[in-house]
């Protein structure tokens, strides 16, 4: 290993232009990433503010774009949905975080291909880019939700910013496969080739099997997604009759034929599920290292965590099904989906309680990273518990589309997952800018965050069972919805106030960077390897 | 701090699970066959998660304060965990899982696996942006040739569905409301002429996907009279929200009259 390690070692930069923008050092790469993920966040957060005003207010006019009618709040919805699943929960805890500590932590002194890490994250940008520019072309942004289901997403003439909009939204999606791809294929060959000596698979700390579990995924997920998004850009540009049928649109027959809109969702699903593990298990990752770390005390059943993640990736192949029990798939394949998908409640739950072991007979110690930690527990328990409603065909009859349904991936893949890099942040920070955070501002920060999200998405449940659907852009025309009003208002209320008190972590991670108390090589006693060099760590991450 | 957790953690899942309890918010009054089994089968799914909620949320409060670190507290227990209490566990939750999953799946046979029984009421649903039109096969019991050529969905009725108006023998009944006989099985047959959508009664527990090129036939049974709201629950453009219809459900004496005034009107 030491020979691949020399082998692909590079001078450490001069210029600026090197050093910080097309820099080769996995660790400003993963900064970039970073702060490329942070950027996003804001974006995203921003859409949902304007979507949850708008639901309770709906003929206010609001800033940035104006009065909202029923095709804005729509592409509102999709956007929100897809740049917060691709450039926040995929780029942030792998790109990010995987990238910077990955390496350190199995003591290599950078990725395998440093040229391929910096051509992955660049790409990545133009994805962004591309994603945003949507907003700006002729009909806008597109409305057919993160999942764009054809023949909605195939068909121009089928709404307003299904034009040039939907054909910009395919090709950000398909850029950001290719960027992952490239990620994915560094991280599997540097988890590999690239460990130190005596660093084994099972020596690993749980951190690299969750970044190593998750770039598996990636590479057998986003290949799918891109040859997907490929034939829906043919079905929209060259006449090709993929997945639509021949249909009417408004009167006009159009020249498709003989295609299948279940291709898509099945296609779309293989890689929409393993998606969602893509955005979790990171932070499974750094919840077990910090848990651990701060109980001190070491993981509780470190082999069954480790084999819980790889039984997550390998089932979360097998259950893409569940999210078609509605779509006119077989009913006979539902049965076998809604097996599968049971049988992957099981390693949640071992991790679950795995987590409370490590926490059991501790000296908990509760700095802003544990808090942290446990509060990605208590969502992750949340999140994952109205999975076995969902997982059953009987009882997704009536909650299929509903917001219990938004309410289950918002809280584990959302919300759970964004605790998860909060987390890794406040946990890293010091070893990435050398400052400590502020502990106060991070403590309040946190409490307003955990009982701000529960507001938020607890009642999506109760509003869902009560037959609340979903992507609706006014609750006014269904006179039973029009009931569920005092929810909406509830939950509209609850993320102002969250959404307001991200200013109280913005602020502090730049405060800090600047005028925080200077960092220890190892302020919070951990045990991995990054905490074994200097602060910030230096070009090679060793001083070799 | 350790007690600060455990007050937040305890007041968020006892609040979260009074309102579950309380039924404060809750499924529409079932009004088909199928709703006993179906809300039996969620409240004991509650009841269980409920449970491994409470446990999990309660404990995890009840860690973070019992094992804060103190000047007084005893040395950590050393631990690398247990390989006996993981295989209980294991097993214990996959017993849950599978066994919810299999109780499930026999209503869900019976929906989706076996054919609407043969005196069943036809009934056709087509989604289409942003309306719902229903079609009785009229007295000859088949339904009439539709064709894309002929659709006009600014006619509406008839002629949205492609129906030749012009043809003596079409004698099929197009509404824009759906009216079903109770105690009677029907017999959808679902079709979307555009994108898809998805035909959503809450009150009867009855949801499945229109898909353009398929035709889906799905049964069910209304059990109570009364009037029954029908959305779309599948996101199929801008007029999603108001893509609403109504399902009137009556006794079989008013829906042959209904159905037979539907028909006079036609000729």
């Amino acid at each position: 290993m030491a020979t691949s390690a020399t082998a692909h070692a590079h001078a450490a930069p001069q210029g600026f232009i090197r050093k910080y923008i097309f820099s080769l050092d996995h660790k400003v790469i993963g900064l970039q990433y970073f702060f490329l993920a942070l950027t996003a966040v804001w974006v995203g957060m921003f859409l949902s503010l304007l979507m949850r005003i708008h639901l309770i207010f709906p003929a206010a006019s609001l800033p940035l774009v104006g009065e909202i009618k029923p095709e804005t709040y729509l592409s509102l919805l999709t956007m929100h949905g897809t740049i917060m699943v691709f450039f926040v929960l995929t780029t942030a805890p792998q790109g990010g975080f995987g990238n910077y500590f990955l390496p350190i932590q199995i003591g290599a002194p950078d990725m395998a291909f440093p040229v391929l890490n910096m051509l992955s994250f660049w790409t990545t940008f133009v994805g962004f880019v591309v994603i945003l520019a949507a907003f700006f072309v002729q009909g806008g942004a597109p409305l057919h939700g993160w999942t764009g289901y054809p023949p909605l997403s195939a068909l121009q003439s089928a709404g307003p910013g299904e034009g040039l909009g939907a054909d910009l939204w395919i090709t950000s999606i398909a850029i950001f496969c290719l960027a992952s791809l490239m990620g994915a294929l560094n991280f599997l060959t540097t988890t590999l080739d690239m460990r130190a000596k005596g660093m084994t698979m099972m020596r690993m700390p749980l951190t690299v099997w969750s970044w190593f579990i998750t770039a598996i995924l990636g590479l057998l997920a986003f290949g799918v997604l891109l040859s997907a998004g490929i034939l829906l850009l043919m079905d929209r540009n060259l006449g090709t009759s993929f997945y639509v049928p021949l249909v009417v649109v408004n009167g006009q027959i159009m020249g498709h034929k003989g295609g299948s809109p279940l291709l898509w969702q099945h296609l779309f699903w293989f890689f929409g599920h393993p998606e969602v593990y893509i955005a979790i298990l990171p932070g499974m990752g750094v919840t077990s290292q910090i848990l651990s770390t701060f109980s001190r005390k070491p993981i509780f059943g470190y082999k069954a965590m480790v084999y819980a993640m790889l039984s997550i990736g390998f089932f979360g192949f097998m259950v893409w099904g569940h999210h078609m029990f509605m779509s006119g798939m077989s009913p006979y394949s539902a049965f076998a989906f809604s097996l599968l998908t049971m049988c992957i409640g099981v390693p949640s739950a071992i991790k679950t309680f795995n987590w409370l072991g490590t926490m059991y007979k501790a000296r908990i110690r509760f700095q802003t990273p544990m808090l942290y930690a446990i509060g990605f527990v208590s969502l992750f328990v949340s999140g994952g518990l109205s999975g076995p409603f969902l997982a059953q065909p009987v009882l997704d009859i009536q909650l299929h589309d509903t917001y219990f349904v938004v309410g289950h991936f918002h809280l584990i893949m959302g919300v759970a997952a964004i605790f998860g890099m909060f987390a890794a942040t406040y946990y890293w920070f010091p070893k990435m800018f050398g400052r400590m955070m502020n502990e106060t501002w991070g403590r309040v920060h946190f409490f307003i965050t955990l009982i701000g999200t529960y507001a938020i998405f607890m009642p999506m449940h109760y509003l869902g069972i009560a037959g609340g659907t979903r992507r609706y852009s006014q609750y006014t025309e269904v006179a039973y919805l029009t009931k569920l009003m005092p929810i909406h208002q509830f939950m509209t209320y609850a993320a102002i106030i969250t959404i307001s008190a991200q200013f109280i972590f913005v602020i502090n991670l730049f405060w800090s960077m600047f005028k925080g108390p200077k960092a220890s090589d190892n302020p919070w006693e951990s045990t991995t390897l990054e905490w074994t060099t200097t602060t910030p760590p230096p070009h090679d991450n060793f001083g070799a | 701090m350790g007690l600060a957790l455990l007050v937040v953690i305890w007041l968020i899942t006892l609040a979260s699970t009074y309102f579950f309890v309380a039924k404060t918010w809750w499924l529409p009054v079932g009004a088909a066959e199928a709703a006993g089994f179906i809300d039996g089968q969620f409240a004991l799914t509650l009841v269980l998660m409920g449970i491994v909620f409470l446990a999990a949320q309660l404990s995890l409060g009840y860690f973070a304060w019992r094992y804060r670190e103190q000047p007084s507290s005893p040395p950590v227990d050393y631990s690398h965990g247990s390989v006996k209490l993981e295989l209980v566990w294991t097993v214990l939750t996959t017993v849950l899982f599978v066994g919810l999953n299999l109780m499930g799946s026999r209503v869900w046979a019976s929906q989706r696996f076996d054919q609407a029984g043969p005196g069943a009421v036809q009934v056709e649903v087509t989604g289409m942006q942003f309306a719902w039109y229903f079609r009785y096969p009229g007295p000859d019991g088949k339904y009439a040739p539709t064709s894309v050529k002929l659709m006009d969905p600014s006619a509406g009725g008839e002629a949205a569905l492609g129906l030749n108006t012009s043809d003596p023998d079409e004698d099929d009944v197009v509404t824009g409301t759906m009216y079903l006989p109770v105690d009677r099985e029907v017999d959808v047959s679902l079709r979307s002429v555009d994108v898809i959508h998805s035909f959503f009664v809450p009150s009867l527990r009855f949801k499945q996907d229109a898909v353009p090129g398929l035709n889906i036939h799905m049964h069910f049974k209304p059990t109570a009279i009364g009037e029954y709201e029908i959305l779309c629950a599948e996101l199929c453009g801008l007029g999603h929200y108001k893509m609403h219809g109504m399902v009137h459900v009556v006794s079989q004496e008013d829906f042959n009259q209904w159905l037979a005034a539907r028909e006079a009107e036609k000729h």
